[in-house]
């Protein structure tokens, strides 16, 4: 190992360079000893229990892990949750670039409070998310009445999980864009507004084009987190094995049972699935830098 | 915009009705459920809300949730300050792709995170066996719990102090150390103070997220009344068991604990952004 990568302070004035020196070598010990035991610390919580998961999945080889991916429960529960995230993301996204255009290009009394609001699904947890959805619209509230009347069930059903999965996911897209928008500015737009462009025709070719990587960045959160979410949607889904059941609940319910190789698979499955997501976000991020630097 | 403008328009402005469209979404998604509840959980009176918190399986669900969440955020705090001082001072081999992978837990499913956790500390694995040999046990106990907390908010610390870290000026802790002040001296009078906003923002997001996590925690303790049965399990236990008063107490008090975080956090912003200002 080399012993001190950092830079020396070439430049540091000569008298100072005895009692400076010491300091470095010094401590040269004390930040070896910093690095190992934060890189350990990282390892023990988190690459250790991740090649713990792999290893478990693969214990008894390819071909179980491979039979059990194919398995036609585990399939079906993997189209319940893309479905959800697919759903859910496409609402957040619309109804998120809308709402962060409406918090930042907009002054209106208690815009505070909205930026505040937003941010709301992150405080509640998923649990209690789930509660107040049941409380909302289960059976014996009015809403829940007066559409169960009508031959519409949301709790214990497909409505509850979409809205369960779009509850939790609300502030992704509108926290990511808001800061963008606001460094944006708003030169850009009246420039095309002053040369003829609609709102509409000056929304697709001027704004949106300028946050397109911001999008992309909090769809990624977005989806991430409801292919992930769990709690929130056990609690309206009623776990119905075959019917209601996503990949969460299915992992959940079968590491508990006898035969937890199904939950493995499903686990490695969605382990690598937020792994390249992760690398698609860094991706991202680099994207955005580097168009706000080109934009600066 | 003018005010007068709005009337004197047959049809609404656009802007009129992209604030409607923005506004409704955020009221039916956010608002109108937790008005909702909020108003089922305070319907039956002060004297009932309290009872059904202080019931003892209650009771306890919420002193082991507000326990776990502090000896997290107090591991928390230290390990991501330094994580983040050794990320953002030094060079390593792996350096990049540490700084990269940081963020995984945020990624990762929590119950995942759990099927994770027990893959490794739990009784069949070979640490769990050997941990067992020592007399600790990890997996469906207490200190599983800590653990799965850790694992999901590791990044908070670490992220909320390392943009801090990069744009700090480095003058003052030189002008220090040519003054002889050691290395720690050095940390503890001159970083430490202008660091500890960030450390505190993350911490408390931190103990915010922790105090409603359940996926990880479910899946590493198990639902042990009185052991292992933190507050949001508890709030799934009575609601699978119909008593929805006992439920929505206890998930009052803890949405109430996240708000007032959330509020805390966010008048430290404004007094930062205002002392920065000036």
């Amino acid at each position: 190992m080399p012993p001190d990568l950092e830079p020396e302070p070439t430049a540091a004035p000569l008298a100072f360079e005895l009692p400076l020196k010491g300091r470095e070598e010094a401590s040269g010990w004390g930040r070896r000893l910093l690095i190992a035991a934060v890189l350990a610390w990282f390892a023990i919580l988190i690459l250790v229990p991740g090649a713990a998961l792999v290893r478990q999945a693969f214990a008894k080889g390819w071909q179980p892990l491979a039979a059990a991916l194919i398995d036609p429960e585990v399939r079906r529960v993997f189209a319940l949750s893309l479905g959800l995230a697919a759903v859910a993301t496409a609402v957040n996204t619309v109804f998120g670039i809308a709402m962060a255009l409406v918090l930042v290009r907009q002054r209106f009394f208690g815009r505070t409070l909205i930026d505040g609001v937003v941010d709301l699904p992150f405080a509640v947890s998923p649990i209690v998310a789930g509660l107040m959805l049941i409380v909302l619209y289960g059976p014996e509230s009015p809403i829940g009445g007066w559409l169960d009347a009508r031959g519409i069930q949301v709790i214990y059903a497909l409505p509850g999980m979409v809205l369960a999965t779009t509850f939790v996911t609300v502030p992704f897209v509108v926290r990511e864009l808001a800061p963008i928008l606001r460094e944006l500015g708003e030169e850009y737009e009246q420039a095309a507004h002053t040369l003829g462009a609609g709102r509409w025709r000056t929304f697709w070719s001027v704004t949106l084009p300028s946050i397109r990587w911001g999008v992309a960045y909090g769809v990624t959160l977005t989806v991430g987190r409801c292919l992930g979410e769990f709690g929130a949607v056990l609690v309206v889904s009623g776990n119905v094995i075959g019917q209601t059941q996503t990949a969460t609940l299915y992992i959940a319910d079968g590491v508990e049972s006898f035969h937890p190789e199904g939950a493995y698979a499903a686990s490695l499955v969605l382990a690598a699935a937020s792994f390249v997501l992760l690398v698609g976000m860094d991706a991202l991020r680099h994207r955005l830098e580097g168009a706000r630097e080109v934009t600066s | 915009m003018e005010a007068g403008s709005i009337f004197s328009r047959r049809r609404p402005s656009p802007e009129l009705l992209l604030r409607g469209a923005g506004l409704s979404y955020l009221g039916v998604m956010v608002v109108l459920p937790l008005l909702a509840m909020a108003w089922q959980a305070t319907a039956p009176g002060p004297a009932a809300f309290w009872a059904a918190v202080t019931e003892p399986y209650a009771w306890h669900a919420l002193k082991l949730t507000f326990l776990t969440a502090f000896v997290m955020m107090a591991v928390g705090a230290v390990t991501g300050t330094a994580t983040a001082w050794v990320l953002v001072r030094y060079e390593f081999p792996g350096r990049g792709l540490v700084n990269a992978l940081i963020d995984l837990p945020f990624a990762v499913p929590t119950v995942v995170t759990g099927v994770m956790l027990v893959a490794l500390y739990g009784p069949d694995s070979v640490v769990g066996a050997i941990l067992a040999d020592a007399g600790w046990k990890v997996i469906y106990d207490q200190p599983g719990i800590i653990l799965a907390l850790l694992f999901v908010t590791y990044p908070f610390v670490i992220r909320s102090v390392q943009p801090v870290l990069l744009a700090m000026d480095r003058a003052e802790e030189e002008a220090a150390a040519t003054l002889g002040a050691g290395p720690c001296a050095t940390f503890f009078q001159v970083v430490l103070p202008s660091l500890w906003p960030s450390i505190l923002t993350g911490s408390a997001l931190a103990f915010s997220r922790a105090l409603g996590e359940y996926g990880s925690v479910v899946m590493v303790a198990g639902n042990q009344p009185l052991l292992t049965r933190t507050a949001p399990i508890h709030v799934f236990g009575e609601i699978e068991s119909g008593n929805r008063h006992g439920a929505l107490a206890v998930s009052a008090v803890l949405l109430a604990a996240s708000l007032l975080i959330l509020v805390a956090l966010h008048a430290l912003q404004r007094r930062g952004e205002a002392r920065d200002a000036s």
